[in-house]
């Protein structure tokens, strides 16, 4: 006979890990199926995790996560050939009780999570890939197929928590393929560092810590950005770009991580340290319009495998949460009420979505990501203008200073025309407001 | 400049080789040698695991694969790789992620 739950989560990153939790905490018979060997083997990200969207989920969870640093400044620099110009944002009222953003390292942060999920009672199994949805002949979902011998389970609903390629969506037809210029692919390193020398290079002290983030450059024109992450023994770098743009300049990922972690002001930083595993992952770019069905008879759909990902602002893993939590949460309002898991029901699950910050922040970058895929200018042509600019106007050399604006604005009416700045300017305007 | 040896990196990782199982696979040989002139796979796999060869084909090895979706993603339009998982258990085992 085959084993029949209240829901099956396929996944066991932070949008599965919070479904699962969310459903068995309210004591649901919940089944979550993870093909890595522990949460986490098969996780990667920068990674920044975002405390609000936790807390909504284990208000306790500072007691015992494995945090790494809370973030009390934030850099964006554009980087130049040999420079960069860029803000930092640093304040001391960061250091509170309760901090807002954390550093994490991802396969030790979703371990800890998963066991959360098992001890609110879902039973967990591992080493094990979902290779399909059943389906019964109306469509509806009843359960998925796993590489296990008998590997049959049965559940009223199934959330596909799987991840950016959301390999079950698709083969059901209920996704297509991703676009490659709706989704980047980034790769990373982790290098173990001294401590001391991560307080001295960041001026950071105890478990303060910094996160950068790069423009410029070092993407060779492509539309992308990389980030330097501190953690408390370690820090993170790395590189993301479309994959429409590595395809069409031809340029390896590795080669672009190598070029970022030999830039001059980038090396200083990372010197001494012992490089102990490289990471590769696709982050979904599409914004709102590549946001896909995320709901039917059966099944939802949450996190990267539901394209909720805010690139704009670097946001991923707390939409991730927050989905999962939400997905949860349709089921548990849908079996008080006595209401079957159907699509009409489940439309519920949208409407979270609709009515909170995942879906109102991706809404309101809709135009986003198709006008930063034609237009590599503000990858390339502009931190190279700014850091120009700032090398003329802080360089002490007898030119009086109208001289140095006049060639500066030479320099970028040369580089994009006059009508190319103020098209730059308007679209700029019209992908942020 | 010296040439990036990507296999260095991937040495630092721990994989579960499902040995004579590969994930992915090129369905047909000839369309990446008669179809396909740029073969971006080559150089878009973070982990190097498709090389050019001499006759045009494209050679695959994925014990390096990092189960990122690139190449799926890449040969869309070719529709030539045959792209899965590894079983439960088996491929690239993040210690850090």
């Amino acid at each position: 006979m085959v084993e029949k739950f209240d829901a099956i989560v396929v996944g066991a990153g932070p949008s599965g890990n919070s479904a699962a939790y969310t459903l068995a905490k309210a004591g649901l018979k919940v089944l979550q199926i993870e093909r890595g060997e522990y949460s986490g083997s098969k996780n990667v990200q920068g990674a920044i995790m975002y405390a609000d969207a936790l807390e909504k989920i284990i208000p306790d969870f500072r007691e015992d996560a494995p945090l790494e640093r809370h973030v009390i400044e934030q850099r964006i620099w554009l980087l130049g050939d040999d420079s960069y110009i860029g803000t930092n944002y640093r304040s001391d009222s960061f250091n509170s009780e309760k901090p807002n953003r954390y550093t994490i390292i991802r396969s030790q942060f979703d371990r800890w999570f998963n066991e959360k999920v098992r001890e609110a009672g879902a039973l967990v199994i591992c080493e094990t890939t979902v290779t399909e949805l059943l389906r019964d002949a109306n469509g509806k979902v009843y359960g998925v197929r796993t590489d296990r011998v008998n590997g049959e389970v049965h559940a009223d609903v199934v959330i596909m928590a799987d991840g950016v390629n959301a390999l079950l969506a698709r083969r059901a037809d209920f996704q297509k393929e991703l676009p490659p210029e709706n989704v980047a692919l980034a790769v990373k390193e982790i290098h173990f560092i001294d401590p001391a020398l991560i307080e001295q290079r960041f001026q950071v002290k105890d478990d303060e810590g910094v996160v950068i983030e790069i423009m410029g450059k070092v993407t060779g024109g492509m539309v992308g950005t990389a980030f330097l992450y501190t953690n408390k023994e370690s820090l993170t770098i790395g590189i993301g770009c479309l994959i429409s743009d590595f395809k069409e300049k031809g340029i390896t990922p590795y080669k672009l991580l190598e070029d970022l972690k030999n830039h001059p002001v980038i090396k200083p930083l990372i010197e001494g340290g012992e490089v102990k595993e490289y990471a590769g992952h696709l982050i979904p770019e599409g914004g709102y319009k590549a946001v896909p069905q995320c709901y039917g008879d059966g099944w939802m759909v949450v996190g990267d495998a539901a394209h909720l990902n805010n690139a704009a602002h670097r946001e991923g893993s707390n939409l991730a949460m927050t989905s999962g939590r939400f997905a949860a949460e349709t089921v548990i309002e849908l079996k008080k009420l006595g209401k079957a898991p159907v699509a009409s029901n489940l439309a519920l699950y949208k409407k979270k979505l609709d009515d909170s910050f995942v879906l109102k922040d991706l809404k309101k970058y809709r135009n986003l990501p198709g006008i930063m895929h034609m237009s590599p200018q503000f990858f390339g042509a502009y931190p190279d203008l700014l850091n120009g600019a700032a090398h003329d106007l802080f360089t002490v050399d007898g030119v009086d200073k109208k001289t140095k604006e006049n060639k500066i604005l030479k320099s970028f009416v040369k580089r994009r025309s006059v009508f190319g700045l103020m098209g730059d300017a308007f679209k700029l305007a019209r992908a942020f407001r | 400049m010296s040439i990036i040896k990507v296999e260095d990196k991937l040495y630092q990782n721990r994989y579960i080789v499902d040995e004579n199982r590969p994930h992915i696979q090129i369905k047909d040989a000839d369309v990446c040698a008669t179809q396909c002139k740029t073969q971006p796979c080559t150089f878009c796999c973070p982990a190097n695991c498709y090389s050019a060869e001499e006759d045009g084909k494209v050679n695959l090895v994925t014990d390096g694969c990092l189960e990122c979706g690139t190449c799926r993603v890449i040969c869309q339009d070719n529709g030539n790789i045959s792209w899965n998982y590894p079983r439960g258990g088996y491929g690239i085992s993040y210690k850090f992620g």
